[in-house]
């Protein structure tokens, strides 16, 4: 049934996908030629083994003449028995942004013209956490920790229950079985729903062609990850999954001077974060919207 | 299957037969229209910039990622979902008068709805991947995404308000008696439909618990109170113009039950959003910050204050207007009235309701977001297409409803084109 | 050249080649014991980056085997004058951490000398929270990769923190993100 239904489906998509191809010719004509080759490049999760190799192939030829840097693109699927979880130490951050920048190199966001982070750090006066109405981003004093603040890195909160890939109209946005959150960046039509839905800030949007400069750029990357990506699609951090999946640590975790992030298995009863869970105070923002994320704030003791 | 072929037919030859006559007209007619086409392809041009460069070109960043294209969508949606109001009256209790204007209405509610899915197509980032939104084409995400079911809502119910009036005019034009059972269906269907694209679109903003400026469950009646204000607001207005223009009849009695509806649709809406102010000011939670930068201002910053308070001021001396049996009754100040509730509620609902939602953000920061040229131009546009698309399809419907062109006043060559 | 003196300069050249022999087979040997040692008690345990001396100290014993041992608490004034000590100074002294016969080793209460490469250790008996947080890798940083075979890092407590002055010096922030309105984030 559930076959015959497919083929049904793919039939009908078929049939409208060259109807609409005929169609929006004159579009192509104003598109670039990129836009043009991946006009009809499927959902990542309907591409079939051979499907994917072929857009492998097609973005290492067009990264190598972009960048002139072999690349090496992953698509490496979830580790079995796998749940990650991520914690963060509060007494100890001092607000150094270390993790900003060294997020911004692993993950090739773009630098300028429209600048983007994943992650951002607000400094809060002492004696508040939750509101963080009273937050400053932009602080830059000459040196840190400043007295009187305490510092509050955000990035996806990777939910469990993530409010993003429900408002998503087009499932360009879902959670793999690893509790990561990603993006099909070729899918998405950039209507920034995600945007408005989400209680962390933890999506950004390229709001033109990404500016990132050769000799910046991170060769090693995930399909559904780092990867240069383009124009008005929405990105996120997605714990470094190139790295996470290949047993390392995220790179705001090596970044971080202070040890403050600690990274692990919620699965795995051995794991750090296990341990932080288990032995520590842990906190996570936002729980009144119950989502469950997978990111735990800690104190010392 | 016969039937409906013949039906095809006969559409196609009444097309045909229109398409002369919308290309004929007096010098207002044509100087109107192209100074409409004018700002169309102005508006395409700075679009045309936008989709090459990216949504760069807005005002819009992160931390306000919509703005003024979804603030126009929210109050068109709620503008096409007003011509129900017409709808009720006509088609159920067949009040005499307004049963006349009926198709005009709905063919108003279409217009809307084409430049209510022209603002959500170029606020999108990527364009040239709509088709992902197709359903069995692309991936819809249905039923989890508001936004799924809101495509649908939206384009069922343009599909529904262009069948209808067509289906009429058609069959007023070959001066037969529509087939009741087959179109009364649509109609009664258009109803419960008109609430549904309006509740949706509220459900869209309600249901983000990341914005607790949205997340007010009052949300919804409180669209669909200030829509049942400002559709037929416009409408009012529209049908005084299609009067003086053409030798259709749209009687004042008609205007002035819409009037009535008007005033107690504005009550309920001041109504609802009072209280509303009331629960955020009185209960004085964090989840205030949005209505303070609204109303008084954040931080120092109160770009929205001056809007907000104009739009109060607008909506209570309409309300007021609408009330007064004396003052409805009279076309100068019922026009000002209309006027008023047209820019009131377009403040108010528009970019008096998307922005704040934005401000401060889930983080805290405040950037003020305004609009760039490229926005207000491309918006300009919009309402062009809108009101260019509206004008053509009453060019059409008018000489049909008084029965100046028909098929039978065309076959005897008698018609002659009526300035418009 | 008499025959007596011949001999006598060929059996002390048979004497210095076969002290020069031992010398070599024993440092081998103990050489080899240290490392023996080291790998098993240190570096098997925690895979840690090679401790921070500051450059030309190590091995202490290059300058302190000749140097004869002076307990008395003092302030320092011809070598390790850089090192200021800010911890729990006025109930402490070198010689409480360095061991004081093998200065290439440090001292735990219970009279064991360990490796600096353990320092962890010698932390952990003050600081009993931190040091078991540590080696759970909650307190301070690890790096690497935490599955699989690859290789992994786990700094030492003195990497972050110097031992004679263990509070964290204030750091330089890197720069803010660019505002919205930020010309730099303009096309």
């Amino acid at each position: 049934m559930r076959n015959k239904n497919q083929t049904r489906r793919e039939f009908v998509r078929n049939l409208s996908v060259t109807a609409l191809a005929g169609a929006s010719l004159p579009l192509f004509s104003s598109c670039s030629k990129e836009e043009a080759e991946d006009f009809l490049q499927k959902h990542f999760l309907e591409m079939t083994e051979e499907e994917k190799k072929q857009v492998i192939a097609k973005l290492e030829q067009r990264y190598l003449e972009r960048y002139g840097r072999k690349f090496q693109i992953s698509t490496q699927k979830a580790l079995p028995e796998t749940l990650w979880g991520y914690g963060l130490e509060l007494s100890r951050c001092v607000g150094c942004r270390r993790c900003v920048y060294a997020c911004a190199n692993e993950n090739n966001t773009s630098r300028y013209a429209r600048q983007l982070h994943w992650i951002r750090v607000l400094r809060l006066k002492r004696g508040n956490l939750i509101n963080l109405e009273d937050s400053e981003h932009y602080y830059a004093p000459e040196t840190v920790p400043e007295k009187g603040f305490i510092y509050l890195p955000v990035q996806c909160q990777q939910c469990q229950n993530p409010p993003c890939v429900k408002a998503c109209p087009i499932h360009a946005t879902w959670q793999e079985p690893d509790g990561i959150v990603v993006v099909d960046y070729n899918w998405c039509i950039g209507c920034r729903y995600c945007i408005a839905a989400c209680p962390y800030k933890g999506r950004v949007f390229n709001w033109a062609e990404p500016n990132l400069p050769k000799d910046e750029v991170n060769p090693n990357v995930h399909y559904l990850g780092n990867r240069p990506r383009m124009k008005c699609a929405v990105e996120k951090c997605t714990f470094c999954i190139q790295r996470v999946r290949a047993g390392r640590y995220p790179a705001c975790v090596e970044a971080c001077p202070t040890g403050s992030r600690k990274f692990g298995n919620l699965l795995d009863p051995k794991s750090e974060i296990r341990y932080i869970i288990e032995r520590k105070r842990v906190f996570r923002l936002r729980e009144e919207i119950n989502t469950e994320s997978k990111f735990y704030y800690f104190f010392e003791s | 299957m016969e039937r409906l072929e013949g039906l095809l037919k006969e559409t196609w030859h009444f097309y045909k037969k229109t398409l002369g006559l919308v290309s004929r007209g007096s010098k207002i007619y044509y100087a109107w229209c192209f100074s409409l086409l004018a700002i169309i392809i102005v508006g395409f041009i700075f679009y045309w910039e936008q989709h090459e460069m990216g949504l760069i070109e807005t005002n819009m960043t992160d931390q306000v990622s919509w703005g003024l294209y979804i603030a126009n969508f929210t109050y068109l949606v709620g503008m096409a979902a007003a011509a129900v109001l017409l709808v009720i009256p006509s088609y159920i209790y067949q009040f005499k008068p307004i049963k006349e204007i009926v198709v005009l209405g709905e063919l108003f509610a279409a217009s809307c709805m084409v430049m209510a899915i022209l603002f959500v197509m170029v606020d999108l980032g990527r364009l040239d991947r709509v088709w992902h939104m197709l359903p069995f084409v692309g991936s819809m995400n249905f039923p989890a995404s508001l936004l799924a079911w809101d495509v649908l809502a939206l384009n069922g119910y343009l599909f529904l308000n262009l069948l209808i009036p067509i289906y009429l005019l058609v069959k007023s034009y070959y001066g037969k008696e529509p087939n009741w059972k087959f179109i009364l269906p649509f109609i009664l269907l258009s109803i419960p439909w008109a609430v549904g694209i309006h509740t949706v679109t509220a459900f869209l903003y309600n249901g983000l618990a990341a914005r607790p400026f949205w997340n007010a469950s009052i949300l919804a009646p409180r669209f669909l109170a200030s829509a049942f204000c400002s559709g037929p607001a416009i409408i009012i207005i529209i049908f005084q113009i299609i009067r003086r223009v053409s030798a259709i009849k749209i009687e004042d009695k008609a205007l002035f039950k819409v009037a009535e509806l008007i005033a107690y649709s504005m009550f309920l809406n001041l109504f609802l959003l009072g209280a509303e102010i009331f629960k955020e000011y009185y209960s004085g939670t964090v989840h205030m910050a949005s209505f303070k930068y609204l109303f008084e201002g954040l931080h120092h910053h109160n770009e929205l204050v001056p809007w907000i308070w104009t739009a109060m001021a607008m909506n209570v001396t309409a309300f007021i207007l609408f009330l007064v049996p004396s003052t409805r009754k009279r076309l100068s100040t019922l026009n000002l009235g209309c006027l008023l509730v047209i820019v009131g509620v377009w403040i108010e609902k528009g970019p008096g309701f998307v922005i704040p939602g934005f401000v401060p953000d889930p983080l805290g920061e405040i950037y003020e977001y305004v609009p760039n040229l490229v926005e207000l131009m491309v918006s300009f546009g919009i309402w062009a297409t809108g009101l260019l698309i509206f004008t053509l399809l009453m060019k059409v419907a008018i000489p049909i409803e008084t029965g100046e062109f028909s098929h039978t006043e065309y076959e005897k060559g008698t018609y002659t084109f009526k300035r418009h | 050249m008499s025959q007596a003196h011949l001999l006598k300069t060929d059996r002390l050249h048979r004497i210095v080649t076969m002290r020069k022999i031992s010398t070599i087979i024993a440092s081998v040997f103990w050489l080899g014991v240290f490392l023996i040692v080291s790998a098993r008690v240190g570096a098997q345990e925690f895979p840690v980056p090679p401790p921070p001396f500051t450059e030309g100290m190590f091995p202490c014993s290059s300058c302190h085997a000749s140097l004869e041992t002076n307990r008395k608490k003092r302030e320092l004034k011809e070598e390790h004058s850089n090192i200021k000590m800010h911890h729990a100074e006025a109930m402490r002294w070198c010689l409480d951490c360095h061991d004081a016969k093998n200065r290439d080793k440090l001292r735990l209460f219970n009279g064991e000398l360990i490796n600096f490469t353990e320092s962890y250790r010698l932390c952990g008996e003050c600081h009993g929270n931190l040091y078991r947080d540590w080696r759970a890798g909650i307190h301070g940083k690890r790096t690497g990769y935490f599955a699989g075979t690859g290789k992994r890092t786990y700094l030492l407590c003195a990497h972050c923190h110097d031992p004679h002055e263990p509070k964290f010096k204030m750091v330089i922030p890197e720069p803010p993100p660019f505002r919205p309105t930020d010309r730099r984030n303009e096309k």
